[in-house]
C-alpha cells in the first residue's frame, strides 16, 4: 500500500503550519521527518493518521493502514505488560502477541504492572503495540525519546524488519537509527501567511 | 469492542479504579438527609423516593469526570481514534461500562438505602424499576458531557454545569415513577415516558458524543 | 454555485468586514426605533392604561415581562439557528453571533424571571412556586449558563465555536423535553400565553385574555424589544469579531515573528 501526499496544508490550532507538502511513501521503505521544533512535526502525522482534518490537498492510501505512536503510549497503569498488549492487538483483531514481546524484550516483565515500569520499558512497551496492530505504515512520533542504546537497536530491528515484510514507516526523529530510509526536511514547507486582505474575508 | 468493555471493567475493579466511590457517595448522601431535614420516618417516607433518585443521579455525575479523561491523558484516546472501531462504538461502550460499574450497582444499593428513608413497601419495587430503566440515560448523557469537556484541565465543575440541566427530564419522569408507585398510584405513564428517554439517548446521543469527541480530539 | 450568483445571496454578509460595515449602517436605526418603541410603549403601558380590577396596577408588568420572555425563548432560537450555520457552512460570523447572544439571552431570562417574582408575590403570595412555565424558565436560565461557561472555558475559538454548537443543539431536543416533563410535573398557576389569541386581538376578551387596552402598548414594547435585541446582538457580534480579528492578528505576528 503506498501512501500518496499531494499538495497537503495542515493547521494547528486554526493556524497554518505546513502547506505544499507532496511525497509518496512506497511499500519496504522508510521516510525520516526532519525540521525544527515546533514546524509541525506532529501535527502532519496526527493529520495523516486521520486524527485532524487536513486544511487542503489529499491524503491517498492511508484509510485503515496506518499504525500511529504518539509521544504519549496510551498505557494503563493498573494493567499487566501482557494486558495492555493484549487489549490492543484485540482491537486490531488479533491475540498473538507472543512476537511484539520477543521483538521488544518484554517477556520478563510481562506480569509487571506498565505503572511500575521505568519511563524507557514503558516506551519498548508502547513501541510493541504496533506490532500488534498488524496495519502496513508506521508512524511514529519521535520513538526513541528515553530510549536506551540497546532498545533504540532493537527498535531499528523492529522497523527494519516491518520493511523486509513490505510495510513503511514515517519517522519523525532526530538521532540516526541507522536506517537506510529518505530523509525529509519539512523545515522550507513553513506555511506562508497569507495577504492581509484575504486574511479579512475568513479570519485565516 | 469487547475488548474495550472488558478493559474498562478491569480498569474500573483495580486499584485506583473507582469503583465502589459512586456507591459510597450515595450511602453518604442519603445517610445523611435525615440529619439535615430531622427523623420523623413520616416526612422521610414522603421524600424518599425523590432523595435516593437525586443520590443516584449525583453519585452517577461524580464519577463522570474521570469517564473519558484518563484515555485522553494517557494518550489512548488518540489511539483507540485510530483502530479500527467507529467513535460511535467507543463512546456507547464507554457509556455501556460506566452504567455497569457506577449505574448498576446504585440500582442494587437503592432497596436498601430505602430502608433507611422509611421507603413505603410498594415502593421498593417501582424504584428499582424507575432506577433501572433511567440511570442508562444518565450514563450516556454524561458520556456527551464527558466528551464535550475532556480537553479541558480542570473541566470537572463545568462538566456538572453542563450535564444536570440534561439530566432534568430523567430525574422529573424516574423521581415520578418512585413517587407515584411508593403512593399506590399509577405508574404507566411517566415510566413509559422515562424508558422513551432512555431509548432515544442510547439511540441518538452517541453520535454526538462522537462528534464531539472529534472535534476534542483534532 | 458561480460567483456572481454569491454575490447576491445572504451569505456575503458572512464576510466579517461586509458584516462590520453593513451593521455600522444600520446600527444606528435600530438602536433609534428600538429606543422610541420603548419610550412610547412604556410610557403609554405605565400611565396611560387603567389599573386591572383584578391585578390592580401590578399587571403593568407584562410590559416589562412578556416582551422579556419572548426574548429569552427567540434568543435561543436565535444561537440554534447560528450554531446550524456555523456546522454546516462554517462562517464565522455566525458562530460569533450566537456567542454575542448568548449573554443577552441570559438577561432577558433574569428579567422575566425577576419581573415574573415581582408580580407574582402580591398576585399569587409568593416569590417563586414551582410553576411549569416558572421552572422552565429557570432551566433556560441553566441552559444558558452553561452555554456561556463552555465558550469561555475553551481556547482555540473554532473548536469552542464546535462545541458549544453542538451543546446548543442538543441543549434544544433537552430543553423541549424539560419543558414537557415539568408540565407533566407540575400542572401550575401561571395563566397561558394569553398575548397572540385571536379573542384577544377581535376584542372578544374574557378575564383570562390581555385586553385591547393593554394590548397595543404591550405590542409596541415587543417590537422594541425585538428591534434592542437585534441592535445588542449587531453590536457584540461586531464587538467579538474586532476581538477575534486582534487575536488572529497577534497569532499571525507570532507565527512570523
Amino acid at each position: 500500500m503506498t501512501l500518496t501526499v499531494t499538495d497537503l496544508a495542515i493547521t494547528r490550532g486554526g493556524i497554518p503550519v505546513l502547506e505544499g507538502l507532496n511525497f509518496s511513501l512506497q511499500p519496504g521503505h522508510a521516510l525520516i521527518l526532519r525540521g525544527p521544533n515546533g514546524i509541525g512535526k506532529t501535527t502532519l502525522l496526527r493529520t495523516l493518521a486521520g486524527l485532524q482534518p487536513a486544511l487542503s490537498g489529499t491524503i491517498d492510501g492511508a484509510e485503515d493502514q496506518i499504525a500511529y505512536a504518539s509521544h504519549s503510549d496510551g498505557l494503563k497503569p493498573t494493567l499487566t505488560v501482557v494486558e495492555n498488549l493484549a487489549f490492543w492487538a484485540s482491537v486490531f483483531g488479533t491475540d498473538d502477541i507472543q512476537p511484539a514481546l520477543d521483538a521488544f524484550a518484554l517477556n520478563e516483565l510481562s506480569d509487571r504492572h506498565a505503572g511500575n515500569l521505568s519511563a524507557g520499558q514503558k516506551r519498548r512497551l508502547g513501541l510493541a503495540r504496533m506490532l500488534v496492530t498488524g496495519r502496513p505504515i508506521w508512524m511514529l512520533d519521535e520513538p526513541t525519546v528515553s530510549l536506551d542504546k540497546d532498545a533504540v537497536q532493537m527498535f531499528a530491528d523492529a522497523v527494519r524488519a516491518h520493511l523486509g515484510q513490505g510495510g513503511s514507516a514515517l519517522i519523525a526523529t532526530h538521532i540516526d537509527l541507522g536506517l537506510d530510509g529518505e530523509i525529509m526536511d519539512v523545515g522550507s514547507n513553513k506555511a506562508k501567511p497569507k495577504p492581509i486582505d484575504d486574511f479579512d474575508g475568513g479570519f485565516l | 469492542m469487547i475488548a474495550l468493555l472488558l478493559r474498562d471493567l478491569k480498569l474500573a475493579f483495580r486499584a485506583g479504579g473507582g469503583f465502589g466511590l459512586g456507591l459510597a457517595f450515595f450511602l453518604i448522601v442519603t445517610v445523611l438527609v435525615p440529619f439535615s431535614v430531622g427523623p420523623q420516618s413520616s416526612l422521610l417516607s414522603t421524600i424518599a423516593p425523590g432523595v435516593l433518585w437525586l443520590g443516584a443521579l449525583l453519585a452517577c455525575l461524580l464519577s463522570l469526570d474521570r469517564l473519558l479523561a484518563l484515555d485522553w491523558e494517557d494518550g489512548s484516546l488518540d489511539l483507540v481514534a485510530t483502530a479500527p472501531l467507529p467513535l460511535e462504538a467507543v463512546v456507547s461502550i464507554k457509556a455501556l461500562a460506566h452504567w455497569l460499574t457506577t449505574g448498576l450497582p446504585l440500582v442494587l444499593a437503592a432497596p436498601f438505602l430505602g430502608v433507611l428513608l422509611n421507603l413505603p413497601v410498594p415502593g421498593f419495587f417501582w424504584l428499582v424499576i424507575s432506577l433501572l430503566v433511567g440511570t442508562p440515560a444518565m450514563s450516556v448523557i454524561g458520556t456527551f458531557g464527558a466528551a464535550l469537556t475532556v480537553g479541558l484541565k480542570r473541566g470537572g465543575l463545568l462538566l456538572s454545569l453542563l450535564v444536570l440541566p440534561l439530566y432534568v427530564p430523567t430525574l422529573i419522569f424516574g423521581a415520578e415513577v418512585a413517587r407515584r408507585g411508593a403512593t399506590g398510584m399509577e405508574t404507566q405513564t411517566p415510566l413509559l415516558m422515562l424508558a422513551g428517554i432512555t431509548a432515544a439517548t442510547i439511540a441518538l446521543l452517541p453520535f454526538a458524543s462522537a462528534a464531539v469527541l472529534r472535534i476534542n480530539l483534532r | 454555485m458561480s460567483i456572481a450568483a454569491k454575490a447576491n445571496t445572504l451569505w456575503e454578509y458572512a464576510n466579517p468586514r461586509k458584516f462590520l460595515a453593513t451593521s455600522e449602517r444600520v446600527l444606528p436605526f435600530f438602536w433609534m426605533t428600538s429606543f422610541v418603541c420603548l419610550v412610547v410603549g412604556l410610557t403609554w403601558g405605565f400611565f396611560f392604561t387603567p389599573d386591572d380590577y383584578k391585578q390592580g396596577s401590578t399587571v403593568k408588568i407584562i410590559y416589562l415581562h412578556v416582551p422579556a420572555a419572548l426574548m429569552a425563548i427567540n434568543c435561543w432560537l436565535m444561537m440554534l439557528a447560528t450554531s446550524l450555520v456555523w456546522l454546516v457552512r462554517r462562517h464565522h460570523v455566525s458562530a460569533l453571533a450566537a456567542r454575542a447572544a448568548a449573554p443577552i439571552g441570559i438577561v432577558m431570562t433574569l428579567i422575566a424571571l425577576v419581573t415574573g417574582a415581582i408580580w407574582g408575590q402580591p398576585m399569587w403570595g409568593t416569590w417563586w412556586a414551582w410553576d411549569p412555565r416558572l421552572t422552565a424558565f429557570l432551566i433556560l436560565f441553566l441552559f444558558y449558563l452553561g452555554y456561556v461557561a463552555l465558550w469561555e472555558a475553551i481556547e482555540d475559538s473554532d473548536t469552542a465555536a464546535d462545541l458549544t454548537s453542538v451543546l446548543c443543539l442538543v441543549g434544544s431536543v433537552f430543553a423541549l423535553l424539560s419543558r414537557y416533563a415539568v408540565n407533566f410535573w407540575n400542572q401550575g398557576l401561571h395563566q397561558g400565553a394569553s398575548v397572540m389569541r385571536a379573542a384577544a386581538i377581535t376584542g372578544a376578551d374574557t378575564e383570562e385574555k390581555v385586553s385591547n387596552i393593554y394590548f397595543y402598548p404591550l405590542l409596541l414594547c415587543i417590537i422594541g424589544f425585538v428591534l434592542l435585541f437585534i441592535a445588542l446582538v449587531l453590536y457584540r457580534t461586531g464587538t467579538e469579531i474586532r476581538a477575534r480579528r486582534i487575536k488572529a492578528l497577534l497569532a499571525r505576528e507570532r507565527l512570523n515573528g
